[in-house]
């Protein structure tokens, strides 16, 4: 760990919802024995990277992009003793590293253009919305996409989404 | 009973790449007397975006929840992760926990948050709105010569505080309504492990060893077949069976079916009807035990 550590970092996660029981961990492991992705990868275990915000390694942390390898299957907020929820933190970690533009997975920015401009993660292929109707399925909806727009517009995400920098694989 | 009216929810995921089990659901549930009105204006149900901004996600969401609300019905999802990310938003909302900014957003698009309606699952509406007896009622082959495997997957089962319909340790709503065809149910090793698709875009390694894991344990039980009720988990284990099968240099063959193909079997749909014929991984096992081609 080359990085001064920031002891305060923890009473910064903690306001961010989701992390709010971060100082209830008490390091039993439940979390990580129940992982699946712990299984493989020698970062990403939950008890160890809530002990890493306990100690106040921010920097550590926020530039790992290892943060993504959690599948949300959800295992950990629900064995854990304390209530801790650290998938949740895992969250917080991810939309703190976002905000302040050090890194963001090239795929969530494209679905989250995407779905700015349609309403969907995806782009619906023509091909496909022929084959709906070939199949006798109804049209797909259209959104109203000014809402969306105005949603991302008071959240600031457009800004984010242009200004941080991107990576496109995580190696275990 | 309540009245089996839904809003149907789509999503994007299974317009986009799994149709066939829009198809296969619209055709049981009209056989049901499911009635099934199309969400007007939807969007995407935010999950994806929950770990770009948490607060993005449960907006997205929350306009879903208003739309539907001023249709007056209750949303019925097919997809696990529009089921998890609806209803813990509509939950969030109705207890107003932390949501006065989702609120005020609501708001200003013109929408006013009241908290009447309630997001559902297929599983949910089948087993309990719709009911296993009515269910029974429907059907006409007993797939009892069928070896069947199920995953129910995560975002229907936990976490537990915010859904707690069954113990996500057992769950077994999937299992009864499998039963209902006739269909052996056939136990499995680590069957609540998660197939570990929503990190697919950013790293294989991992998931494809979590998913082969499963594939082998089903495999170990000789079931002819899996059943899912999610699109995410079903293209882990059709779409990227074959390239599983070739980074362990392993077959399995295993074809996956999504419940509602299942079902429609039973009330003697037939295979092509179903979209059974767009799956990846080819059914053999219809021709022995359903004795269709």
């Amino acid at each position: 760990m080359k990085n001064k550590t920031e002891p305060k970092f923890k009473y910064e996660l903690s306001k961010i919802a989701g992390a709010e029981n971060i100082m209830l961990c008490f390091q039993c492991g439940t979390c990580t024995a129940d992982c699946p992705i712990s299984r493989y990868s020698e970062f990403y275990r939950p008890r160890r990277i809530a002990r890493l915000v306990q100690l106040g390694y921010k920097e550590e942390l926020l530039s790992d992009n290892r943060l993504w390898l959690c599948t949300t299957c959800f295992a950990c907020v629900d064995h854990c003793p304390q209530n801790v929820e650290p998938a949740s933190i895992v969250r917080a970690l991810r939309n703190l590293a976002i905000k302040e533009k050090r890194q963001i997975p090239h795929v969530t920015k494209e679905l989250a253009f995407t779905l700015l401009k349609t309403g969907y993660i995806y782009r619906i292929p023509e091909l496909r919305l022929k084959q709906r109707e070939q199949k006798g399925l109804p049209q797909l909806p259209k959104t109203n996409l000014s809402d969306i727009a105005n949603i991302f517009k008071t959240l600031g995400i457009t800004d984010v989404l242009e200004n941080t920098k991107i990576f496109e694989k995580v190696e275990k | 009973m309540e009245s089996l009216k839904y809003l149907l929810f789509l999503g994007c995921t299974i317009p986009y790449r799994v149709s066939n089990y829009e198809v296969s659901t619209r055709k049981v549930l009209k056989r049901l007397g499911v009635e099934l009105y199309e969400m007007p204006e939807y969007n995407c149900c935010g999950l994806p975006m929950d770990s770009l901004d948490h607060e993005l996600m449960l907006t997205l969401s929350a306009r879903n929840i208003c739309v539907a609300e001023r249709e007056g019905l209750n949303i019925l999802t097919l997809c696990n992760g529009c089921f998890g990310a609806l209803n813990k938003t509509n939950k969030m909302l109705k207890e107003n926990k932390g949501t006065e900014k989702v609120m005020k957003q609501m708001k200003d698009e013109g929408f006013d948050f009241k908290g009447t309606i309630k997001v559902k699952h297929l599983i949910h509406v089948l087993a309990q709105d719709v009911g296993y007896e009515n269910i029974k009622k429907n059907l006409k082959k007993p797939l009892n010569k069928l070896r069947v495997a199920q995953h129910t997957g995560c975002h229907i089962l936990r976490p537990t505080e915010q859904i707690g319909q069954e113990d996500p340790e057992n769950p077994t709503i999937l299992k009864e309504l499998i039963k209902l065809t006739e269909a052996q149910i056939i136990n499995y090793k680590n069957e609540t492990d998660c197939c570990a698709n929503p990190i697919i875009g950013l790293n294989e390694e991992i998931p494809f060893q979590i998913a082969k894991e499963k594939l082998s344990n089903i495999k170990a039980v000789d079931a002819h077949t899996l059943v899912t009720v999610c699109p995410f988990c079903h293209i882990m284990y059709d779409s990227n069976q074959s390239r599983i099968e070739r980074a362990f240099n392993e077959k399995f063959g295993i074809a996956v079916l999504h419940y509602p193909q299942l079902l429609g079997l039973s009330m003697g749909f037939t295979p092509e009807e179903l979209g059974i014929n767009e799956l990846r991984v080819n059914p053999r096992f219809l021709k022995y035990t359903l004795s269709f081609e």
